[in-house]
């Protein structure tokens, strides 16, 4: 196991802390967007984008850059705030998101956003798309890995486990699935909404390597995707245990905030929270 | 047809390594096997599930592969719509959907596998290419020309023989009707297994004295206006023959180009919004639908009287 200099997790955990920040302010400026979701995977998108995923801003279509998949298409802002905090874009674009000549879709169109590799935002395609993405490595004899973002919720729906299982079959340890666990969906809990447990009896027994997580803890994803790579013979899921809204404790654990904007008095709460854990 | 498709595509997979085939349980139905057999690297069955099928068509077009997703048109068309429109569509990924068993060609299987709306619902999704062929020769022509055309295309295919229509070493261009006979009375515009009946009506109708013109209109969208407009207005009439519903297929994107250049009178030969049945062979299934020689002569017939000139 690769162990972290403690600079580099303080840098992630604050890059983390910015990246929610940024999305809060993304979807307070719009008055629309999916705070609960944003905030919950601000942890693992840090790790991803800043640490993990090899890619090159300079060039978004590099042939052998690593694929990310934000299957849980709604975490947009999120996503787009790791993009343009990587150069794939300018920064002030981030101010015109869902204007109309804007590049910045609702959800992420790969044809309109430099960075944004698969368009997405109805729930359930990701793993699906990521195992043929997966296969065609194969093919191509590419080294690129696959990373695909879900949620919970997501899970519920079929195609989930049809992709699930394709890439058992064909063994895909170049794909690498994070599930968002947060254990709250649009309506409310996962648990009561449409349970999922035992959830990763389910993955190990379509044959995949689990690994559990906090999913903010910034060493134990660092330490889950090093893991990961290591498999040769089968994907991986990180089941990541997270606080749907984490770091804005009114919206934490509250599916009230999973797809609504803040008001002024409430966005300058959050900030103040979040500036807070910004050392 | 499904033969003649099937070795085509194992034939080019010979000159494009780009190209991969994908199916759903149904290789031995659609004949994507004679591609498997040859290159068991690049064929990959995902079981009965055609959604992840398409979502991973999707992915291995982002990989830079020319996938051909091979499955029943009724269950692409159908189960995996969305997968279709988000993924390919909207996603603009080049992959290539062969849809086997169109309209009623699988005829003993009935009602639920038959696909009669599919022409409708593939050609209103934006950037997507609708290509059906008319015979086994020009289904095999098509293949190379779609696998190298940038972009979606929904490829229909028929299980069934269907009457021949084209010449050996005839090659289609996607996007360009063919004249398959010339004609100054009416146009019969067709595609798919009513190309070639619509041939045979016009032999009919050529021994009542009428001189009927018949387009193999292959590609359905993007349509081939010109050709269209110039028929129209070269023989004053027009019957469409699709082997799908009236609603929204060939026939309704005619209507929709005529109405708006040039208004004539037209009858659409298809199946009135009505699903089809169960038959012993495709040919009675079609003729018990509306899809009989004489729905087309009688058509012909009746559109010739409305004549505005
Ligand atoms: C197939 C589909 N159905 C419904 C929606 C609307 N929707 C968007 S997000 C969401 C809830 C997602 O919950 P979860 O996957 O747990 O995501 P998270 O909690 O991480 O935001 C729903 C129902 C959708 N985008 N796609």
């Amino acid at each position: 196991m690769t162990s972290y200099d403690d600079s580099t997790v303080t840098e992630l955990r604050q890059m983390a802390n910015r990246l929610r920040i940024s999305s809060l302010k993304m979807i307070y400026q719009r008055q629309a967007g999916h705070p609960g979701g944003s905030l919950s995977a601000a942890d693992i998108m840090a790790v991803l984008y800043f640490q993990v995923l090899r890619i090159d801003p300079k060039q978004p279509g590099w042939e052998e850059r690593d694929r990310f998949i934000l299957s849980k298409g709604h975490a947009s802002s999120l996503l787009y705030s790791a993009l343009a905090g990587r150069g794939f874009f300018p920064l002030p674009d981030l101010d015109h998101w869902g204007e109309l000549d804007c590049h910045l879709q609702g959800h992420p169109d790969r044809l309109k956003t430099p960075g944004v590799d698969m368009t997405s935002g109805i729930l359930g395609h990701g793993i699906a798309v990521g195992s043929g993405l997966a296969l065609a490595a194969r093919v191509l004899r590419k080294s690129y890995r696959v990373y695909v973002l879900l949620g919970d919720g997501e899970c519920q729906g079929g195609i989930v486990w049809e992709g699930v299982n394709t890439c058992a079959k064909y063994k895909l340890s170049n794909l690498t699935a994070i599930v968002d666990y947060n254990d709250v969906q649009l309506d409310g809990p996962v648990h009561e909404i449409m349970p999922m447990e035992p959830f990763d009896d389910k993955w190990r027994s379509f044959r995949w390597n689990v690994i559990k997580i906090d999913g903010h803890d910034i060493v134990q994803i660092l330490n889950a995707f090093e893991q990961a790579r290591q498999v040769t013979d089968k994907p991986t899921v990180v089941i990541a245990r997270t606080i749907k809204g984490k770091g804005v404790s009114f919206m934490e654990n509250k599916a009230h905030w999973h797809g609504i904007a803040p008001d002024k008095e409430q966005y300058e709460a959050a900030l103040l929270e979040l500036q807070k854990d910004d050392k | 047809m499904r033969e003649a498709y099937g070795r085509a595509l194992a034939e080019y997979g010979a000159i494009n390594p780009r190209v991969v085939a994908l199916d759903a349980d149904t290789s031995s139905s659609t004949l994507s096997n004679f591609f498997e057999k040859r290159f068991p690297d690049r064929f990959f069955n995902f079981g009965i599930a055609e959604p992840c099928m398409i979502d991973a068509a999707a992915g291995f077009a982002l990989g830079g592969l020319i996938p051909f997703a091979n499955a029943f048109a009724a269950l692409v068309a159908l189960r995996a719509l969305e997968q279709v429109r988000t993924c390919i569509c909207y996603a603009r990924l080049n992959v290539k959907i062969a849809a086997s068993y169109a309209g009623v060609s699988d005829f003993k299987d009935g009602p639920t596998h038959h696909a009669i709306t599919d022409i409708a619902v593939m050609r209103s999704l934006p950037g997507m290419t609708v290509v059906v062929p008319a015979d086994g020769n020009e289904a095999a022509s098509f293949v190379p020309l779609i696998a190298e055309y940038d972009g979606p295309v929904y490829f229909r295919l028929n299980r069934a023989a269907t009457q021949p229509v084209s010449r050996p070493g005839e090659m289609p261009v996607i996007g360009k009707g063919i004249m398959r006979r010339t004609g100054k009375d009416v146009t019969i515009m067709a595609c798919g297994a009513m190309a070639g009946r619509s041939l045979q009506a016009a032999e009919l109708l050529a021994q009542k004295g009428i001189d009927a013109r018949v387009l193999e209109i292959h590609t359905i969208k993007p349509l081939d206006k010109e050709l269209i407009i110039l028929a129209a207005l070269e023989t004053g009439a027009v019957v469409t023959a699709e082997e799908h519903t009236i609603i929204g297929g060939l026939g309704s994107a005619i209507v929709e180009v005529l109405g708006e250049e040039l208004p004539v009178p037209l009858l659409r030969v298809g199946i009135n919004d009505t699903f089809a049945r169960t038959g012993p062979d495709p040919d009675s299934v079609m003729d018990a639908c509306g899809l009989g020689i004489s729905d087309i002569v009688k058509a012909a017939l009746s559109v010739i009287k409305r004549k505005l000139y």
